[in-house]
């Protein structure tokens, strides 16, 4: 099993006539995933052929819906268009809603996760992430698909390339799935939404989490670990060396006076009984030789 | 971005929340002429985005304009906690009947907003949240439906305020919401929000965080940036488009993804502590892209920084195929020419690793090392600033 995201998941692009989002189609479908059309508003009834799939688009999620029994939807609407583009997947319903986009205004992110709430028929990933990938059944947003095969690590993290290197560290192991859940100071899906699910799935044997510098998501999943979780967990936290007041790099990266420091982060983790390695290498030693025994 | 308070006090007067009178000055000269044009008593207030400046003395009383120019003498170029002070604040003074807070800010943890007030104003408030909590109110705000004027006194009744100014403070919360709404703000704060003796309720200091990634929607943000105080590298940084971060070290980190970068500082600092304690002097993302314009353009920002004494560049070839980056590499130190004269640690990994390595392996430029391992790398890299 995987979570969130199997090979049955039929997905939908919203920004698919654009630049990036018909770049990460075409490398979805050839990763296996099951995109069966496209949202952009005022280009409904083109149709589009990628990798020798013709894809109707369509001008609303809705439709997109009636037509084709979509249960997930990817956005790589620029961020200008990205909360209207969101709200219009939330009333239309879908399961899995993933946010690539980087660079929404965070009162556009709080606006449509509190829609979402009161909605409550959507599980939102992200924004500013680069999705998730169940290795060799479905890959959505835009991680290489060839780093990993299947197996039987869950991963989550807030960051892109930490997430393809630890992938590629642990690919002999491979993964269940991992799910980028993004940099930016509100998400809709947090570390403990994943750790709930990788305890939950029977096929997931250890589970690593990667967290960075900002806010409590790591201190408050650490609690979680310690009430809920019983596969064993290592950690990797960034941000160490980051300097107070300065993002870096992502938008939520950002330590504020004595709050949200690396350091702490960690503490919390060891404090739950998870292993917490200096360097991602050192991490992926930690659960390799857990999972040895 | 953070404001200065008299850039968040502009921002509160344009929104109709009351404030006193107030002018900026750079000189004392200009002090001088501000109290003269308010008239009566003024406060010199140090203009620097750093807590605790009453404390270090950069806030005076001042009995009219040349008293003004004594105390903005006094303050102007002081330093508070590293900060000098470039600006100072001439502002009306008001006699004070009590001090109260509020503010409205990103609640990350609940991923929703938050309004604060307490009647316990004019202090640190987080030592009021934690000695007499009873005092501050915290109430939760739905993003979608705001706060109107009913939700406010519901909170100013919640956080004690006395029934003769319930009306004015929850006037100016309805305000405040609008104004962080409208700014695209994740922090206004109004501390202390006071009663004056004559029964007013005026907003007597405010902090204001913008959201950076709302600018393109707010035109007015690029005339509060405060290019003085930026870095020289981060402002040429940020003027190609890179997301870079000058720190105090010797080893010049490149790498690709946020997570990357500042893992790779870490294990450049922990490497380093065998070294004499080397330490990362910046981060830079150069993104997806790593085109050689983009790696060239990174590292002559590095290269420009005099304490930088290696590089170190860290890729992971995820949508970027490694051999893209080594040719961005090869081709970035050709537009370089002499000006890249510090040794180079490159380490590549993930997509087309191999024929990556080969390029470099091939190209054979003195500057270059490669080391297949991030830790290795890092430690390589470290042992090079050392020497």
């Amino acid at each position: 099993m995987a979570i969130f995201l199997t090979e049955k998941t039929k997905v939908i692009v919203q920004g698919m006539t654009g630049a990036e989002g018909s770049k990460h189609t075409r490398r979805m479908i050839l990763s296996g995933t099951n995109i069966v059309g496209g949202v952009t508003p005022g280009k409904g009834g083109q149709v589009v052929e990628i990798e020798g799939k013709s894809l109707p688009v369509f001008n609303s999620v809705k439709e997109a819906v009636a037509a084709t029994g979509a249960d997930a939807s990817v956005i790589f609407v620029p961020p200008k268009f990205a909360k209207s583009a969101v709200i219009d997947a939330i009333d239309a319903h879908l399961p899995l809603i993933v946010v690539i986009t980087e660079g929404i205004p965070v009162h556009d992110t709080a606006s449509f996760y509190a829609h979402s709430l009161k909605v409550g028929k959507s599980r939102i990933i992200g924004p500013n992430c680069p999705g998730l990938i169940s290795p060799g059944k479905s890959n959505i947003g835009i991680t290489p698909a060839d780093i990993t095969g299947p197996g039987s690590i869950g991963l989550v993290s807030k960051s892109g390339t930490l997430t393809y290197q630890m992938m590629y560290e642990l690919r002999d192991i491979g993964f269940t799935t991992a799910v980028g859940i993004g940099g930016d100071p509100i998400v809709g899906t947090t570390h403990i939404d994943c750790l709930r699910a990788f305890q939950d799935d029977p096929e997931t044997k250890a589970i690593v989490m990667i967290g960075e510098i900002g806010g409590d998501a790591e201190e408050r999943a650490a609690a979680f670990i310690k009430e809920y979780v019983t596969k064993p967990v290592v950690g990797y936290v960034a941000g160490f060396t980051a300097p107070e007041g300065k993002t870096m790099g992502h938008a939520g990266a950002i330590v504020s006076g004595s709050s949200g420091t690396a350091e702490a982060k960690k503490v919390a983790l060891e404090a739950a009984g998870v292993q917490v390695g200096k360097t991602p290498s050192q991490s992926a030693e930690l659960l390799r030789a857990i999972l040895k025994g | 971005m953070d404001l200065f308070e008299y850039q968040a006090r502009d921002l509160f007067e344009a929104n109709s929340i009351p404030v006193l009178k107030a002018k900026v000055a750079t000189t004392p000269a200009q002090a001088k002429a501000a109290a003269q044009e308010i008239g009566g008593k003024v406060v010199v207030k140090a203009q620097v985005k750093v807590g605790g400046r009453g404390k270090a003395g950069g806030v005076k009383l001042a009995e009219d304009g040349d008293d003004a120019y004594a105390k903005a003498e006094a303050i102007l170029g002081m330093d508070i906690k590293g900060h000098t002070v470039k600006k100072v604040m001439i502002a009306a003074a008001a006699p004070i009947d009590s001090e109260y807070y509020l503010a409205i800010l990103l609640d990350r943890s609940n991923r929703s907003f938050l309004v604060m007030a307490s009647v316990a104003g004019g202090m640190d408030i987080e030592e009021v949240a934690h000695k007499t909590p009873e005092k501050l109110a915290k109430v939760h705000i739905d993003p979608n439906e705001g706060i109107d004027q009913e939700k406010a006194l519901e909170i100013v009744r919640q956080g004690g305020f006395g029934s003769d100014v319930q009306g004015q403070v929850a006037d100016v919360l309805v305000t405040l919401w609008k104004t962080f709404q409208s700014s695209d703000a994740t922090l206004v704060e109004v501390n202390p929000l006071v009663k004056t003796a004559d029964g007013r309720v005026i907003a007597l200091d405010g902090k204001v965080t913008l959201d950076d990634n709302a600018a393109f929607r707010h035109p007015e943000f690029e005339a509060l940036i405060d290019h003085e105080a930026a870095d020289p590298l981060e402002a040429l940084a940020k003027e190609r488009d890179l997301n870079y971060v000058k720190l105090q070290g010797e080893v010049g980190v490149i790498g690709n993804g946020a997570g990357l970068v500042m893992s790779t500082l870490d294990v450049v600092a922990y490497a380093g502590e065998k070294f004499g304690g080397v330490k990362p002097a910046n981060f830079l993302d150069i993104g997806g892209g790593a085109s050689a314009q983009v790696m060239a353009d990174g590292l002559s920002i590095i290269l420009g920084d005099r304490d930088v004494k290696s590089v170190f560049v860290n890729v992971f070839g995820g949508i970027t195929s490694c051999d893209a980056v080594a040719n961005g590499i090869i081709q970035a130190l050709e537009m370089l020419g002499d000006k890249a004269s510090k040794p180079i640690v490159v380490r590549l990994d993930g997509n087309n690793v191999i024929e990556g390595r080969a390029i470099l392996n091939n190209a054979n430029h003195p500057l270059i090392q490669q080391v297949e391992s991030m830790d290795g790398a890092a430690a390589r890299a470290a042992e090079l600033a050392a020497k």
